[in-house]
């Protein structure tokens, strides 16, 4: 079975440490916040000026100063700060946040990503994701493996406008995880009874299968 | 207006000398921390042919979106035009220039002209379409963009508080792109919650310094929530 959204985020969670900033994108990548393990300490980077992102607010607790960056009011957490656009792409530019996860359209096996618009159809600009995919090391993109006709999104070479030029080191499907390096995809994990054929039929890039692929685990 | 005593006492004032096809920077990201009475103020006055320097363009009936509607906005500089159906019409029909930039790359543009810094170098949009027409350099490795830093003619801020000298006190995700748009206006005009005596401000609490500010007007904000999102809905975000 292909992972749901919950799985996704909770795939994702798996890859969290303790003590990690994390910026999270806007859909799949906001639920992972629902996974955190228990115990672990872990603050959420919101890159419109807020480090330690809560959960949302109540009725009586709601403010309009306080959102995150898909403009939804939320809450910070004891110890969070509050910043500057310029000081927050600081955190970012330089390196500073541990793990951002991220949507996308297209990814290719040399690690470029597209995901901020489809000419002629759809312009939502690029928001943050250009300043996130050039600035973190460790990026996980979150996307469905293949469009609804099975078309894949993981290509040799990305068809639409780039985000970001060989930034993307991992990925997590609905299908797989996989590993970007040395111009490939590396199969990682399967989801739970989907198999090897159907990720080796689904991708379009070039993809490197080791001989044994376990399925993840949740 | 005497000495260093900043506060006007109307409107009109606060937007004198803004005239057709300035510039102008507007603080805000979606719709927390705009400056919604000068927003209202520009739209009153009429001028026309304006470049408008925001992180985005409002709702279609509230912030930017309002100038977008009477096309008194000829380009838009901003990072993100998802939450307005004007933009998105006018920018497909070509009525709207419209320069997609970054968000951090906007920010540091701006941080950069208040700071006199003519441009930067930065990773973000290298091999994209942002980066086309740009000089590119490669340093230790790695490859990188010249970006123009940007000012305006007027740059319109929204602070929490402020007192009658300029000093500026943000308050939560509402200072956005405020405190550096605040440094990069040929005339910065702050429209606050609350305005207060000089003094009153504690001095290590002042996010923004008198210094980079020219007008204080006492504003009146609906504070409009884009996503009203609260506890129940938690397992939906």
């Amino acid at each position: 079975m292909a992972l749901s959204r919950e799985q996704l985020a909770q795939r994702v969670a798996q890859e969290l440490q303790d003590g990690f900033y994390v910026n999270l994108g806007i859909g799949i990548p906001t639920l992972v916040a629902n996974y955190i393990p228990e115990g672990m300490q872990v603050m959420l980077q919101s890159e419109n000026g807020l480090l330690g992102m809560g959960e949302f607010p109540t009725e009586e607790t709601i403010d309009a100063d306080l959102i995150n960056a898909g403009k939804q009011t939320v809450t910070a957490v004891d110890g969070a700060s509050f910043f500057s656009s310029a000081e927050s792409f600081a955190m970012i530019r330089g390196g500073h946040v541990d793990l951002t996860v991220l949507g996308a359209f297209e990814v290719d096996e040399q690690g470029s990503i597209a995901s901020w618009m489809i000419p002629g159809k759809l312009i939502k600009g690029m928001g943050g994701a250009m300043d996130l995919v050039a600035g973190a090391d460790n990026i996980i993109v979150t996307m469905m493996h293949a469009d609804k006709k099975g078309n894949s999104k993981l290509l040799p070479k990305c068809e639409l406008p780039l985000t970001g030029f060989g930034c993307i080191k991992r990925v997590l499907t609905d299908l797989a995880f996989m590993e970007i390096k040395d111009g490939a995809f590396h199969l990682l994990e399967r989801a739970p009874g989907v198999s090897v054929e159907e990720i080796v039929e689904k991708t379009a890039g070039k993809l490197v299968v080791p001989e044994h692929v376990p399925e993840m685990t949740f | 207006m005497a000495g260093l005593n900043k506060v006007v006492a109307s409107y009109d004032e606060a937007l004198a000398g803004l005239t057709n096809d300035m510039t102008v920077m507007v603080g805000g990201f979606g719709l927390c921390g705009i400056p919604e009475g000068l927003i209202a103020q520009m739209v009153k006055t009429g001028v026309t042919g304006l470049t408008a320097i925001s992180n985005n363009a409002g709702v279609d009936d509230f912030g930017l979106g309002l100038l977008l509607k009477s096309r008194q906005i000829d380009t838009m500089i901003a990072s993100y035009v998802g939450e307005n159906a004007t933009f998105e019409q006018q920018m497909l029909s070509g009525e709207l220039n419209v320069i997609l930039t970054p968000q951090g790359t906007l920010a540091e543009k701006i941080r950069a002209g208040g700071a006199g810094i003519p441009a930067f170098f930065t990773a973000t949009g290298y091999g994209t379409p942002v980066a086309e027409g740009k000089e590119t350099r490669e340093i230790d490795g790695r490859h990188y963009v010249l970006e123009p830093a940007l000012t305006a003619d007027f740059a319109l801020v929204r602070a929490w508080k402020a007192d009658t000298m300029g000093n500026l006190v943000f308050r939560k995700t509402a200072a956005n792109f405020n405190p550096m748009m605040a440094t990069a206006g040929k005339v910065t005009v702050v429209e606050a919650e609350h305005i207060v005596e000089p003094g009153e401000l504690d001095p290590d609490h002042i996010h923004t310094p008198g210094i980079y500010v020219d007008r204080v007007i006492q504003g009146k904000f609906e504070k409009r929530i884009e996503q009203r999102t609260v506890k129940s809905t938690t397992d939906k975000a």
